[in-house]
């Protein structure tokens, strides 16, 4: 889950970083409340969660309480990324007199958290040269020690007060990615303003499977109200832009679904994965929700290992007879009790492809069609 | 120990007592693999047909020389479970469960370093050797035993390609599951090194998917291989910055890309299927040269 600019701040503030005088507003009035209040000139950041934010004109700078409202105006009325911005949060101006970079990651293949720092700040940090980022890789059984930051400080080119403050922030940011489980923490840029060194922009990815241990985190990504519900039943979901509905089990196994259906020439409308052991009302609640958002077809494909093929026919049947599956059925079954699932389909006049690239050229064939029932008994 | 199971390693079971930890203990036993013992906290003293169950690992090396463990547990206690394994002497850890912390993971490698342990996943569908031993979840009546190596990080799909591949008229040598998590412990290279030095194994089908880097580095240790590699990654449409399912599979700031892996895993020497229904024919003409 990445978490919005204001709420990474504020965690960088629970852990003793510097942060900018700043409020988070929602309205024209707030804004000019707020610049007048602080008294000084200020910047407004929209508060979203793609990348590229300043390029789409989300920052903007304002001298005075009266252009912080019109710039307010226009940042609450605007898109960024596909997304309203809803939220803005109003800062102090910074003087700053140079700008750095400092993240933590975690490299896959040393399995352990990497602190990352350049020298250049400001910008995405995979547009710097490799030779000019700085690495300091952390064994989590001891932790981040100063003198590797020390180091870092020394080949960044910083020396001083200064210097001493990066170290002292670094070290605050690794005990925040471990408390916290992030995966990800980038402070970009790691401004330094006179003789303070402040974290004017800042990036928060926290490790969802941990939620269970950090019962106040807010949750930014729920994917509307169909994502809300199958992600409550426990499953596995990403809405798309195409036309066809696409329920499978496992994760690599959907993901081959939707590449067999592009390669047809029809797009997935969604990424739904249905395995890990999800009983038949869990995969028919989902299956009725997906029915929901409208698509030209439905294309379920099935390898049954522990999802068994006869418990599946049986949800799709009992689905179909519901009534809500108005959109055409092109199903897929193949593997665990493979003869006793194609039975029940049978039964009820539905029936079902042996192999994945048949039913993906039928299911992009049917979009082609405009969706014309095939797979029914009327 | 190695990660070639076999009819002899002595099997535990940690969560025995759970839905699925019942459930796939049973599975393996019917599939020839000895297991010999089980943990669940505070159900020590019963038994899960005909399996003990005990209330730590170290009464399951003890009484039963243990010397293997599939971890059933629910993810906030994988930690726990594992440490107590590697404590208690045990060298291969089978991490069933999803949904573990990456923190947690991270620790409980450090430790299986400091001790030598093998580590499979977490999210991982296990380890198969066909008509042999399996430990983990897969669905064992698809496989026959036979002379192509498996590995993958998704469950299904592996399942598909191997069903796949024998419907050919092809067999599995082994098959192991390195995880779906964005870390984990076996990597691709552990297994493909494996692979190359065993002499039931010709060929090897390596199933990757988008995310991290795992297939590109798998792809610098193909180019050193002498047996042929056919490799199959899925995600090819999946967008940027979603995770899709796997909390390993997403595509983040331009890295992880599925054109980036499939042209190292060609010019790493790999035959690159574009789909998985493509896998059998690239198998038939590796092994034809």
């Amino acid at each position: 889950m990445r978490l919005y600019e204001y709420m990474a701040k504020n965690m960088l503030a629970d852990y003793g970083i510097p942060i900018p005088k700043s409020r988070v507003v929602t309205s024209v009035d707030e804004a000019v409340e707020t610049a007048d209040d602080f008294g000084v000139p200020v910047v407004l950041k929209a508060q979203v969660l793609s990348g590229g934010r300043g390029k789409a004109g989300g920052i903007q700078f304002a001298e005075t309480p009266r252009i912080a409202g019109e710039n307010a105006q226009t940042l609450l009325a605007s898109e960024i990324g596909g997304h309203r911005v809803e939220t803005l949060l109003v800062e102090e101006r910074l003087d700053i007199d140079r700008e750095w970079y400092l993240g933590i990651i975690i490299d896959t293949a040393s399995k352990s958290p990497v602190v990352m720092a350049s020298a250049q700040g400001g910008v995405e940090i995979e547009t710097v040269p490799d030779r000019n980022i700085f690495r300091a890789t952390i064994d989590t059984k001891w932790g981040l020690f100063r003198y590797q930051m020390r180091a870092l400080t020394t080949d960044m080119g910083i020396s001083g007060v200064a210097a001493r403050q990066v170290q002292t922030i670094a070290i605050a940011l690794y005990r925040l990615f471990r408390r916290e489980d992030a995966l990800m923490a980038e402070i970009n840029p790691l401004a330094l303003c006179g003789d303070e060194v402040v974290a004017a922009d800042a990036r928060l990815t926290l490790d969802d499977d941990s939620r269970f241990r950090h019962r106040d985190w807010p949750d930014t990504e729920a994917f509307g109200e169909i994502g809300a519900r199958i992600a409550e039943l426990g499953l596995s979901y990403v809405p798309l832009a195409g036309d066809v509905a696409v329920l499978a089990n496992g994760a690599g196994a959907t993901m081959a679904t939707m590449d067999a259906l592009a390669h047809f020439g029809a797009d997935p409308m969604n990424f739904l994965d249905v395995g890990g052991g999800a009983d038949r009302e869990k995969m028919g609640e989902a299956l009725r929700l997906l029915a929901s958002t409208d698509p030209k077809v439905i294309l379920i494909n099935v390898f049954g290992g522990i999802t068994r093929c006869d418990e599946l026919a049986q949800m799709v049947v009992d689905a179909k007879a519901s009534g809500v599956l108005e959109a055409p059925l092109v199903i897929r079954l193949s593997g665990t009790n493979e003869d006793e699932g194609r039975d029940i389909l049978e039964a009820a006049g539905l029936n079902a492809f042996n192999h994945l690239d048949q039913a993906a050229r039928r299911a992009a064939e049917l979009v082609g069609e405009g969706g014309a029932d095939d797979n029914s008994s009327g | 120990m190695t990660i070639r199971v076999d009819e002899k390693t002595k099997v535990l079971v940690q969560g025995i007592t759970g839905h699925q930890g019942a459930f796939h203990a049973l599975r393996m036993m019917e599939y020839g693999t000895r297991v010999v013992a089980g943990t669940s906290p505070g159900k020590g003293g019963e038994s899960i047909d005909g399996i003990p169950v005990y209330e730590t690992v170290e009464a399951c090396v003890q009484r039963h020389g243990a010397n293997a463990s599939a971890l059933f547990v629910p993810a906030p206690f994988v930690k726990d479970a594992a440490f107590e394994a590697m404590g208690a002497g045990i060298r291969l850890l089978v991490i069933v469960s999803e949904h573990v912390p990456l923190h947690d993971t991270l620790d409980i490698l450090a430790y299986a370093k400091d001790t030598g342990s093998y580590v499979v996943g977490p999210n991982t569908f296990g380890i198969i050797v066909p008509e042999q031993c399996k430990i983990g979840i897969m669905p064992d009546h698809i496989y026959r035993s036979g002379s192509i190596g498996l590995v993958s990080r998704s469950g299904t799909l592996s399942y598909e390609i191997a069903y796949s591949l024998v419907e050919d008229g092809w067999g599995i040598s082994m098959a192991v599951g390195i995880g779906g998590d964005a870390v984990v412990g076996l990597s691709y290279i552990d297994v493909l090194k494996w692979m190359e030095q065993d002499e039931e194994t010709e060929a090897i089908t390596l199933i990757g998917e988008i995310g991290g880097s795992a297939e590109e580095e798998a792809a610098e240790f193909i180019k050193t291989m002498r047996k042929p590699v056919v490799a199959y990654v899925a995600g090819q449409t999946a967008p940027e910055g979603k995770r899709m399912g796997h909390a390993g599979a997403i595509i983040e700031r331009g890295r992880g890309t599925y054109r980036a892996k499939c042209e190292a895993l060609e010019e790493g020497g790999a035959q690159v299927a574009a789909f998985p229904w493509e896998v059998p024919d690239l198998v038939r003409q590796c092994l034809a040269i």
